[in-house]
């Protein structure tokens, strides 16, 4: 995959963006002070703070600034429409396929797509929600239920692909059976392997040219610590806003619209949009590596502001870089389902193996 | 004061007493980093200085996603 073109430029375009962004939700200080002494009706029996843009009631406190309800709806379509437009991550002529879990990101990428398709007044039968249903018993099958009633209600057709009919196993059996034979496969491993594999597998057969997901700014900064922690390079190097090192042709680009939103903004876009869904916990979801991760970054954005904007613009700088040194590593095809991998099978199929052999 | 909290992640609803009188007070008390939850009165999205009242009924929304 071809990296991004703008990311060279990405530090001086982000540092004018940064400071444009500032003028537009810092107050003028003096214009705050009077507001505070005297404060509007709506905020008169309370400490409230007030939107920076006017006179309502904030309900978040940014990094430039406190907003409103429809002026943080405004900052934040505006925000994904600038980074799809920035980063080229849909084309006019794209059939594009949303990676939708049934969960708040990415219901919330499908609505956001969906209104930039309109606002670009790009055909809306060009938007496909591709689900992968692993087969998680009380959890999945409640996520699906959301997102049928959100494709429904958007009008957005809805692909449905199952583990159990594609690769022969539910995951709630597959993890049965590495129990059974002691392998050593953890849950969201094994998850996310086959989850990538279909993913990619059924949108080149449908013919789809790009994979939206809804990966947040949280998710990427939580990625970039990670892999730094422990030293995997090569695999940093497929992160950013549109993932991979190179084009190929079994390939279907995977592009992230929310790579500057905090998973916060995100939920409160959710929130305030009533995109329906449901809080629901994965059964196999563990309080592991990841999770002290994001815990450690939560506490730094707590007690300094901007942390984990900073970590993804250090990043962006980075990539560049990364991306040129691991885009020299071939990319074979798998020997058992001819689908592309980094080895002579792919690990989709090096999992099957264990599990059947 | 004493106010009645809904937490979604436990989707569970409890009474909680504590000394302060803010949306930050609250979450200290209960331990909550501000950025892992959105703090809902009626429908309305709460800032950490907005000021609690005795008896008010609060939504305590989990930012992170449970898969």
């Amino acid at each position: 995959m071809k990296c991004p073109q703008s990311v060279e430029k990405h530090s001086v375009m982000l540092s004018q963006e940064t400071a444009e962004r500032s003028a537009s939700y810092s107050p003028h200080l003096g214009a705050q002070i009077a507001r505070a002494k005297q404060p509007s009706a709506k905020a008169e029996s309370s400490l409230a703070i007030l939107c920076t843009k006017c006179s309502e009631n904030a309900i978040i406190e940014l990094q430039h600034g406190a907003v409103c309800r429809n002026h943080f709806i405004s900052y934040f379509e505006e925000k994904v429409f600038a980074t799809i437009k920035k980063y080229k991550l849909i084309d006019r002529n794209d059939l594009i396929a949303v990676a939708c879990s049934g969960g708040k990101d990415s219901q919330a990428a499908l609505h956001l797509i969906k209104k930039y398709f309109v606002q670009e007044n790009l055909p809306l039968k060009n938007i496909i929600a591709l689900a992968i249903d692993e087969g998680i018993k009380g959890y999945r099958d409640k996520t699906l239920a959301d997102l049928r009633k959100f494709c429904k209600d958007e009008k957005v057709q809805l692909k449905v692909v199952s583990v159990k009919k594609v690769l022969g196993h539910t995951l709630d059996a597959a993890l049965k059976k590495v129990k059974r034979k002691k392998l050593n496969y953890k849950p969201c491993h094994l998850c996310g392997v086959w989850r990538r594999y279909l993913l990619n597998k059924t949108a080149r057969e449908m013919g789809t040219t790009k994979v939206i997901t809804g990966h947040n700014l949280d998710d990427e900064a939580q990625v970039i610590l990670m892999n730094w922690f422990k030293a995997n390079t090569s695999l940093a190097a497929h992160l950013g806003p549109i993932s991979g090192t190179q084009e190929h042709a079994q390939f279907v680009p995977r592009v992230k619209p929310l790579y500057f939103c905090t998973e916060k903004e995100t939920k409160l876009y959710s929130f305030l949009k009533k995109i329906p869904v449901g809080f629901q916990e994965c059964p196999y979801a563990e309080e592991g590596y990841r999770a002290h991760i994001r815990d450690l970054l939560n506490d730094f954005e707590q007690k300094y502001s901007g942390t984990k904007q900073g970590i993804i613009n250090s990043f962006l700088d980075l990539l560049p870089l990364l991306k040129t040194a691991a885009s020299r590593a071939p990319i074979n095809s798998c020997t058992v389902c001819h689908e592309p991998a980094n080895q002579k099978v792919c690990n989709a199929c090096k999992i099957l193996g264990e599990l059947n052999g | 004061m004493e106010i009645t909290i809904y937490l979604e992640k436990k989707a569970s609803t409890k009474k909680v007493l504590f000394k302060g009188k803010t949306v930050a007070d609250l979450l200290a008390k209960l331990n909550l980093n501000q950025e892992t939850v959105l703090v809902v009165r009626k429908d309305q999205v709460l800032t950490k200085n907005e000021s609690l009242k005795p008896k008010d009924k609060i939504e305590i929304l989990s930012v992170v996603s449970g898969g």
